[in-house]
């Protein structure tokens, strides 16, 4: 069987650290409960801090926001958090896991790994987002999102409270979108509706 | 560290799996994939080894090579009294009925290097209730059974254990536990007298005793879906009816095919109930 050039998204993943917040503030407004396809986010966290993202998150958008529970099925119209100090992870039948693995890049949960283990079980058919951060976390996953032909977006380093961690994965590779927070939100939406894919690369692991 | 790429090595994967089972009995087969994929790939890099093929011949013909292997495919991170709110709700909320059995067993299933069980052990000891419990600590990894059956930690890891006891509800001070040698600490031998530490796979082993209490935490959620039925199977038996099931504060039996035989006891402490 072969995969169809265009395949229709069926996850989205975002990351970032410090600014991060503030961005996905912008982001997820414009997101409508209706989003067909689920939307996973690791932010770094102190270890201890007992999470209010949920509900901060929750009030500024019509998507259910819930943290992601171990063995979980991603759903649509949904957005799941990472738990602090656990890896997250999406398994190929499209479930979550959770370990306890060692922090990557002092980091957990960190981008990478949620990056690398939904590039594997989505493919071409994955959308991920890289916020403002300062540290290199997520951008070698969001390489691994670019090379298994999914679609990136990073936010524009101008516009992030921290540079580096966008700055690394615009270093690493040619990302698909570079652009601010107010239009990440109608980017993934129309890109959720199956328009505005990036055109076919020839190289990668698309074939 | 990337991940392997999942098209190209997957039969290597599965290969490699198969191979251990038949060798050496252990069933990483139905493990989380996503997780095994990076600790392989980790172990690739710690081993010098090129590909799946290689590491899996380096490791069937040297057992010493599979041993240290195991330390990369099991995850053995613990604390004494790690999770504070968990020991808590035990505290308050399960030993006022463990106090009602004449001798209660408690099963800590997966207990690594022993944190768990002696944390267990120090808090059945305050309620007055060690002296009639057993406890059973099994694990699969041998190594981790050694440093569990003897107690010793790194002293340096006491300030965190101390602060967390206390948050536990600790009745005492924790330093009454252990003597300090050195950068050790031994715990004490009237809490190791306590537990029977065993090796017994969640994965291909079954019920040994009737159980009062199972302590799971963390442990399952390095399972696929059809493993941690085949795991809980064999605690929700092991249970006594209204016996209690601990899990790892981010677990949930909701999506397992066990779960109509539990009902939630302390939900927020990830504490059910066997019905």
């Amino acid at each position: 069987m072969t995969e169809p050039k265009h395949p229709n998204l069926a996850a989205i993943v975002v990351g970032g650290s410090a600014g991060a917040l503030e961005a996905l503030a912008h982001i997820v407004p414009a997101l409508p409960g209706t989003l067909p396809v689920p939307v996973a986010v690791v932010l770094h966290m102190l270890p201890r801090r007992p999470s209010g993202l949920c509900a901060v998150l929750g009030e500024l958008t019509p998507l259910r926001v819930k943290e992601a529970e171990d063995k979980e099925p991603l759903a649509p119209g949904t957005l799941y958090l990472a738990s602090p100090n656990y890896h997250l992870l999406v398994e190929r039948e499209h479930c979550f896991s959770l370990s306890m693995d060692e922090p990557v890049l002092f980091s957990r949960p960190s981008i990478d790994v949620l990056f690398d283990s939904a590039a594997d079980a989505y493919g071409p058919t994955l959308c991920g987002v890289l916020l403002s951060g300062a540290n290199e976390d997520g951008a070698a996953g969001l390489k691994h999102i670019h090379d298994a032909g999914g679609t990136t977006v990073v936010q524009a380093p101008h516009s992030a409270t921290s540079r580096q961690m966008p700055a690394a994965a615009l270093a690493a590779f040619a990302v698909d979108h570079v652009t601010t927070p107010d239009r990440i939100g109608p980017l993934l939406e129309l890109l959720a509706a199956g328009g505005e894919r990036a055109e076919p690369r020839a190289e990668g692991a698309r074939s | 560290m990337m991940a392997l790429a999942p098209s190209r090595a997957d039969s290597e994967f599965e290969h490699l799996f198969e191979a251990i089972y038949e060798r050496y009995h252990y069933d990483f087969r139905r493990y989380a994939e996503a997780s095994l994929r990076r600790r392989v790939a980790a172990a690739l890099v710690h081993f010098g080894c090129d590909t799946v093929p290689h590491l899996e011949q380096r490791a069937l013909s040297d057992p010493q090579v599979f041993t240290e292997l195991l330390r990369f495919l099991t995850v053995q991170v613990s604390d004494l009294f790690r999770d504070p709110t968990y020991f808590r709700a035990l505290r308050d909320e399960v030993v006022p009925v463990l106090r009602t059995y004449p001798s209660p067993k408690v099963w800590v299933a997966g207990c690594a290097t022993g944190e768990e069980a002696y944390s267990l052990a120090i808090l059945l000891a305050e309620e007055g209730l060690l002296e009639r419990t057993q406890i059973y600590a099994t694990d699969i990894h041998p190594e981790s059974l050694r440093v569990a059956q003897a107690g010793v930690y790194a002293l340096d890891r006491f300030a965190r254990f101390s602060e967390n006891y206390l948050q536990a509800g600790g009745r005492a001070s924790l330093s009454h536990y252990y003597t300090a040698e050195y950068s050790s600490a031994v715990l004490a031998r009237s809490l190791k007298k306590a537990i029977l530490f065993a090796d017994h796979s969640l994965a291909t082993d079954s019920v040994f005793a009737e159980m009062q209490l199972v302590s799971c935490r963390n442990v399952l959620i390095y399972f696929e879906r059809a493993l941690q039925d085949r795991a809980l199977g064999v605690i929700s038996e092991a249970l006594c009816r209204k016996g209690f099931l601990g899990l790892g504060l981010k677990e949930t039996l909701r999506f397992s095919s066990h779960a109509s035989e539990f009902r939630e006891f302390v939900p927020d402490a990830r504490i059910y109930q066997r019905l």
